[in-house]
């Protein structure tokens, strides 16, 4: 098996190695064979080892390479592959080998066709180091890369100005977030002595009441701020707030990376982290509950942006933020499997949601505002379907995935008996609400209504070709049929031994008590307040923008300065600009002014040869040119000599 | 007999108008040349009372070398003096200050 672990990342790397040295030789039709051929593999491989870990019940742990041991500390390249590890390992591989193949339609006339294929194998592979490590440094080397490759598919498009802005704030914020999860790592290898999760997790129960100074005369508790480090880190993969301003930003990049990056996997990077990290998390309450709460604000405020955006992409990355939010609530409330199951399931239907919006995009020539569109169901019978079943499947429409991944969130927070967990109900309850409202907004501007695109577009309008439609379909499936497992995931034995539930954090608990089989779950959540506000959501959107839209006009004008609020992005994005970037740039200018242009310039460089020139000044005034001056002083000196030499001498 | 004093101070009251003479004079690198010539006799003028007084005659042969020395000395400075004074149209010594920083 071991081979086979080594083999499925490393079948990634080949391909984008190959792709990105050698795609001038190889050409357009041979990069994108191998690139998907490995990836595929990859994908087969993560299959069998899912069916040897999960379905067999085996587990390894075990290192593959150590390139360095440093007083006694060892740097190794290793597998942890368990439950969560397979499922990470499948979904990734799944949803890269559909962007793959959908990569092929979408990027035809790209000039940078082998680089976008070789990126984002080098992804699929960074990512695969990432889920199967079993040591902090190989966590943080993927962790690392995947960041790197966010990077480099933002700005994918580097000619334009917008992309380039938006890469390198992705990159500066995942920097903040990253520079948390370094602390804690540091924190962990001083306290612990081991980058090793299992060793780790191990000496948890003997460092609880280790306590730490930070600020002085502030006692924090070792493991809550350990946790809460980690979670910083998290917070900046993730896009939790208020670290979240890089990712509507970074739909900028290419459709196909905004579905596998920025919105089924690498985002989740935090999500995973968390989980992993359970024994670390469970044992402090206060780290819990800032989880949670983060989670909550993300999970309503970035909803309610998503509702006044109108760029198709924009909209789904909202969306995303907000649903990232919920899987964090549910870490939060210590239902790392219900989190866990909806990270699964949204990856299904966010990834399916983002490359319908690629296809709309493809045949609107590029056109991304949703006002300019409306009555594209008839033109793209495909797309309507399955972003139809990826829209409900976000709503949580009962008997689709995210029906069951949502509602166990809603419940075990509903369960959960933490600080903050009753704030955090009423934000995830009131955001199923605005999902719903937005989702379905979106979907009937862009599938119903009057066609508003102009007669050129819509002469042109044609259903995506086959290697985008096949992926929204491989796509469609899982968003409904995924939902389903919930019975061995959430509330069955999935994740015992991998995620670890302190039992006085009893909301998984209670979920699993009150759940009598998935119908039970579907009839009771039919009843259960999630499913009337999305409706009303659902109905909401469908009155407004294709009954009566004098309402929508009618509450802009009414509530122009809650939508004032929303465009702003409640002002984060201008605080971020006026405080940190201009103060760094303010920054920047003083120690410029001071430190380089008047200190080391003036004084130092400047001023010693300015020094040396005053000196010389006064001593040249000795050099006239006169001979007798000289001689004179020549005379003078020997003068001085011979009184030295004879009364010097003497006394 | 003379004492030695009286030549030592011959040589030295010579050796300072010749410094007097450099130091003092402005105008011409001729005078400054004789100055030179002066200060080597005073030299020789001690060199000689002091090979009497010791009765070593290694004082008088050098007196000759010097006496050599500074004629070829005087022969070239003056050379040297004449192309100056193509060049330059004048040995006015405050003109020839090329050397000052």
């Amino acid at each position: 098996m071991e081979n086979i672990y080594l083999a499925i990342p490393l079948s990634a790397l080949f391909g984008s190695i190959l792709a990105g040295l050698f795609g001038r030789q190889l050409g357009r039709m041979l990069s994108h064979t191998v690139t998907i051929l490995g990836v595929a593999l990859a994908c087969v491989l993560s299959l069998v080892v899912f069916n040897h870990i999960v379905l067999d019940g085996n587990t390894y742990n075990g290192a593959v390479y150590t390139w360095a041991v440093i007083e006694g500390i060892q740097f190794e390249i290793g597998f942890l592959i368990d439950n969560l590890t397979a499922m990470m390992m499948v979904v990734v591989t799944f949803v890269s080998l559909m962007v793959h193949i959908y990569t092929i339609a979408y990027m035809h006339d790209d000039p940078g066709y082998q680089r976008f294929f070789s990126y984002i194998s080098l992804f699929t592979f960074s990512m695969l180091m990432l889920v199967m490590s079993n040591n902090f440094l190989q966590l943080f080397f993927g962790w690392e890369a995947v960041g790197l490759v966010s990077y480099l598919l933002i700005g994918f498009w580097f000619k334009k100005d917008t992309a380039i802005f938006a890469n390198m704030k992705a990159f500066l914020v995942n920097r903040v977030g990253d520079f948390g999860f370094l602390l804690g790592i540091a924190a962990i290898y001083v306290h612990f002595g081991t980058l090793d999760y299992v060793e780790v997790f191990k000496q948890v129960p003997n460092l609880l009441d280790v306590t730490v100074t930070v600020i002085p005369g502030e006692e924090w508790s070792l493991m809550t701020l350990i946790a809460i480090l980690l979670f910083i880190g998290a917070m900046g993969k993730s896009a939790q707030v208020p670290l979240h301003v890089w990712l509507p930003d970074s739909m900028e990049g290419p459709t196909p990376i905004s579905a596998l990056i920025h919105a089924a996997t690498m985002v989740t990077a935090g999500i995973f982290m968390v989980s992993r990290m359970s024994p670390i998390f469970e044992v402090s309450d206060t780290a819990l509950s800032v989880v949670m709460i983060i989670g909550a604000i993300t999970a309503f405020f970035m909803g309610l942006i998503g509702i006044i955006q109108n760029d198709i992409k924009r909209v789904v990355a909202y969306s995303t933020l907000s649903q990232l939010g919920y899987m964090t609530v549910a870490l939060g409330a210590s239902a790392y499997s219900a989190g866990l199951f909806h990270l699964m399931t949204h990856a299904f239907f966010k990834a399916l949601l983002f490359l319908a919006a690629g296809s709309v995009i493809i045949a609107m020539h590029h056109e991304q505002d949703i006002r300019k569109m409306g009555g594209l169901k008839k033109y793209m019978p495909i797309t309507y379907w399955t972003s139809l079943i990826g829209s409900l499947a976000l709503i949580g429409f009962p008997g689709f995935a995210g029906f069951f991944s949502k509602d166990s969130i809603v419940e075990s927070v509903h369960a959960s008996n933490l600080a903050g967990a009753e704030f955090a109900y009423w934000m995830v309850l009131l955001g199923v609400f605005v999902t719903a409202f937005y989702s379905f907004r979106m979907f009937f501007l862009v599938f119903h209504g009057k066609e508003r695109m102009d007669e050129h577009t819509r002469s042109h309008l044609k259903e995506s070709p086959l290697t985008v439609t096949i992926p929204l379909i491989a796509l469609a499936i899982p968003s409904v049929i995924a939902g389903y497992f919930i019975d061995p995931i959430v509330v069955g034995d999935f994740f015992k031994g991998v995620v670890f539930v302190d039992p006085a954090h009893t909301a998984i608990a209670e979920l699993k008590e009150g759940y009598h089989g998935v119908f039970s779950f579907m009839l009771h959540g039919i009843m259960a307040p999630p499913f009337w506000l999305a409706m009303s959501g659902l109905g909401l959107a469908w009155y407004i923008y294709l009954k009566n839209d004098a309402l929508a006009h009618f509450a802009y004008n009414k509530f122009r300065w809650m939508h004032t609020i929303l465009d702003k992005k409640y002002g984060m994005d201008s605080f971020n600009q006026v405080v940190f970037a201009g103060g760094a740039i303010a920054l920047g200018k003083l120690l410029w002014r001071v430190g380089d242009r008047f200190l080391i310039d003036g004084l130092i460089v400047n001023g010693s040869a300015k020094a040396v020139g005053f000196f010389s000044g006064i001593l040249r005034r000795i050099q006239t040119g006169y001979m007798y001056h000289y001689a004179f002083s020549m005379i003078l000196g020997v003068l001085v000599i011979l009184t030295w030499f004879i009364f010097g001498s003497k006394g | 007999m003379i004492p030695l004093s009286n030549f030592l101070i011959l040589g030295a009251v010579l050796f300072s108008i010749s410094i007097a003479g450099m130091f003092l004079n402005r105008k011409n690198i001729l005078i400054l040349l004789m100055c030179i010539e002066l200060m080597l006799l005073a030299v020789n003028i001690n060199f000689i009372a002091f090979s009497h007084y010791l009765n070593d005659m290694a004082g008088q042969v050098f007196v000759f070398f010097i006496l050599t020395v500074a004629a070829a000395e005087a022969a070239i400075g003056l050379a040297i003096l004449v192309v100056l004074f193509r060049n330059r149209r004048t040995i006015n010594v405050q003109d020839l200050d090329e050397m000052r920083g």
